[in-house]
């Protein structure tokens, strides 16, 4: 029992009123966070977009229009709840939640803030009591994001399968197979970074990221941060990997059957996912709660937070940058990128880091080690698309069109 | 200098068109609070100068949608010199045209040989029902006080001959 509730230094010990009364109060700052910040992340991404578009967008609701997501959301849940008659009925009210609660436990792990400066492990002292500005901080931090992110995967594709409709079927058909395929790729990044942290734990990543040069976007040599980012997108079958959702060719994608509250449940699961999403980003790439120098005045922990909520804000910015930009890719494209370069390139990055790591651990010339992994992977690199040339004509040999 | 990639070059023009909108406002005219000037020549509504009407019909006939309605009866005018005949002119009782079914061609302006017709630029006339788009000749004479002056003639356009 102790062990299972260290997960937070609040927790260990004996199980006292006053961390009790800690964790639950985080729990509840983090919903209520949470649901806010989706809510901005909204209006900021409407009004944006308006901006790229030379409008105004949303500007009535509330002062610059930043109520309009509440009134949106009150509108759906007023609005009438459609069960198809050849509705799985049961999968098809259980599918909003398997999207919408792993989008809101992932919150859980993402340091918000908290010291981390001069070697500080990040905890700080609520009420006499020693803890973390983050709900929870298991050894096995990441692998829980992936394993959220796979179980929201089941979300879409059972909302698609249960609908009972054409549709909303191959829209989840897509989705599986988009997010199956770049999941690999995202996981084969995040091990770069795993190797270089040497933990799977959040806070000890975040930790490990002391000063710019040690954050893991330079440290890791900015291609797992490009692989990560791209595969982030098609994870959140945001735009330009929106394919789940193609409103030109699937009507609404998965939850063309979904109406009322159950659709604004996967509305909201959408969003906080890509606000969830930049906040791993930041924790994995640019050092969660590190900033680049001191904000004077300001206390450590609190300037933790100042740093890490200015790089989430960047990263739903460049989200937003890419939607309002980058057209939809074709589903063979799509497929093409995320088989044929990025899981190669993740792994391939992957053994050269490992190489290095290996060479340094034993004392063998870096320079050498270099030049020979970059050999290794150049000549693999040719492999592999001449493996490809030689399949494409083949292919076209048996009269493919493309 | 080579060639930028078009992912790069695309996300340069939307975050010009951001920084364009944020500083200098965007295009969007907020209807209903303001508005926006219409350009020359606009057609938003047929007026009507009833004193040029002489109710010959032209217009009414030219119309492929029928939708100007006009009845007129002859008067006697009292005579121009002294000692002359009294003069016989149309007088107009109605001229109605049905907004409904007119489609905006613009021949009976085209076809009136009296400069009785006009294009004004108004555009605020819809109804909640349809039988009131149809608008006598009083509301037709009102927008005669929007039509702008005609714009001048381009050099060489003038009439050449006698004055």
């Amino acid at each position: 029992m102790v062990r299972l509730l260290a997960l937070d230094p609040v927790a260990i010990g004996d199980l006292l009123w006053t961390p009790l009364l800690i964790i639950i109060l985080k729990v509840v700052a983090i919903f209520a966070i949470g649901l806010l910040v989706t809510m901005f992340m909204v209006w900021f991404e409407r009004k944006a977009i308006a901006g790229m578009q030379n409008r105004i967008g949303p500007n009535k609701a509330g002062p610059w229009g930043l109520l309009q997501t509440l009134a949106d959301g009150i509108k759906l849940f007023f609005k009438e709840d459609l069960l198809p008659d050849r509705a799985d009925r049961f999968v098809f009210k259980l599918a909003p939640y398997l999207a919408f609660v792993p989008a809101f436990l992932v919150w859980s792990v993402i340091p918000l803030g908290g010291d981390f400066s001069d070697g500080k492990n990040g905890i700080v002292t609520w009420f006499g009591e020693q803890t973390r500005v983050q709900l929870a901080d298991p050894p096995v931090g990441i692998l829980l994001v992936l394993a959220l992110s796979s179980i929201a995967v089941y979300g879409i594709m059972l909302a698609g399968w249960s609908s009972g409709s054409k549709y909303p079927l191959l829209g989840s058909v897509r989705a599986s197979a988009q997010m199956v395929s770049y999941e690999a790729a995202l996981g084969l990044s995040i091990a770069t970074v795993l190797l270089l942290a040497g933990t799977l734990s959040t806070s000890g990543i975040v930790a490990n990221q002391d000063g710019f040069t040690n954050w893991h976007v330079v440290s890791t040599g900015v291609v797992p941060f490009i692989i990560f980012l791209l595969a982030a997108t098609a994870e959140l079958n945001r735009p330009p990997f929106d394919l789940v959702e193609a409103e030109q060719e699937l009507v609404g994608g998965f939850n063309t059957e979904y109406s009322s509250i159950r659709f604004g449940l996967f509305f909201l699961a959408e969003f906080m996912n890509t606000v969830t999403m930049s906040g791993i980003i930041v924790t994995l790439f640019w050092g969660g709660p590190q900033g680049l120098f001191d904000i004077p005045i300001i206390p450590g922990a609190i300037e933790g937070t100042i740093w890490f909520i200015a790089k989430v804000l960047l990263f739903l910015y460049v989200y937003v940058w890419f939607r309002a930009t980058l057209p939809r890719f074709r589903y063979d494209q799509l497929m093409d990128l995320g088989w044929k370069i990025l899981i190669p390139m993740s792994l391939g990055w992957f053994m050269l880091m490992a190489a290095l790591r290996l060479g340094r651990d034993q004392d063998w010339n870096q320079a050498v080690v270099a030049i020979v992994s970059a050999a290794v992977l150049i000549v693999c690199a040719g492999l592999i698309s001449m493996a490809m040339k030689v399949s494409r004509a083949n292919r076209e040999r048996e009269g493919a069109t493309f | 200098m080579p060639k930028l990639p078009g992912l790069v070059k695309g996300l340069g023009v939307t975050l010009n068109t951001l920084v364009r909108t944020t500083t200098k406002g965007s295009n969007t005219i907020q209807y209903p609070h303001e508005k926006e000037a219409p350009p020359i020549r606009a057609r938003g509504v047929i007026a009507l100068r009833e004193d040029n009407c002489t109710s010959c019909m032209l217009c009414a006939r030219s119309c492929p949608d029928w939708c100007i309605y006009i009845e007129g009866h002859k008067e006697l005018a009292p005579p121009r010199r002294a000692g002359g005949k009294p003069r016989q002119v149309n007088k107009l009782d109605r001229f109605d045209i049905d907004y409904a079914l007119c489609m905006y061609c613009g021949i009976c302006v085209e076809v009136c040989p009296f400069d009785a017709l006009f294009w004004s630029p108004e555009y605020e006339y819809s109804e909640p029902h349809i039988a009131d788009l149809l608008h006598d000749k009083n509301k037709l004479g009102e927008w005669m006080e929007t039509v702008p002056e005609a714009p001048a003639l381009e050099a060489g356009a003038e009439k050449k001959g006698k004055k």
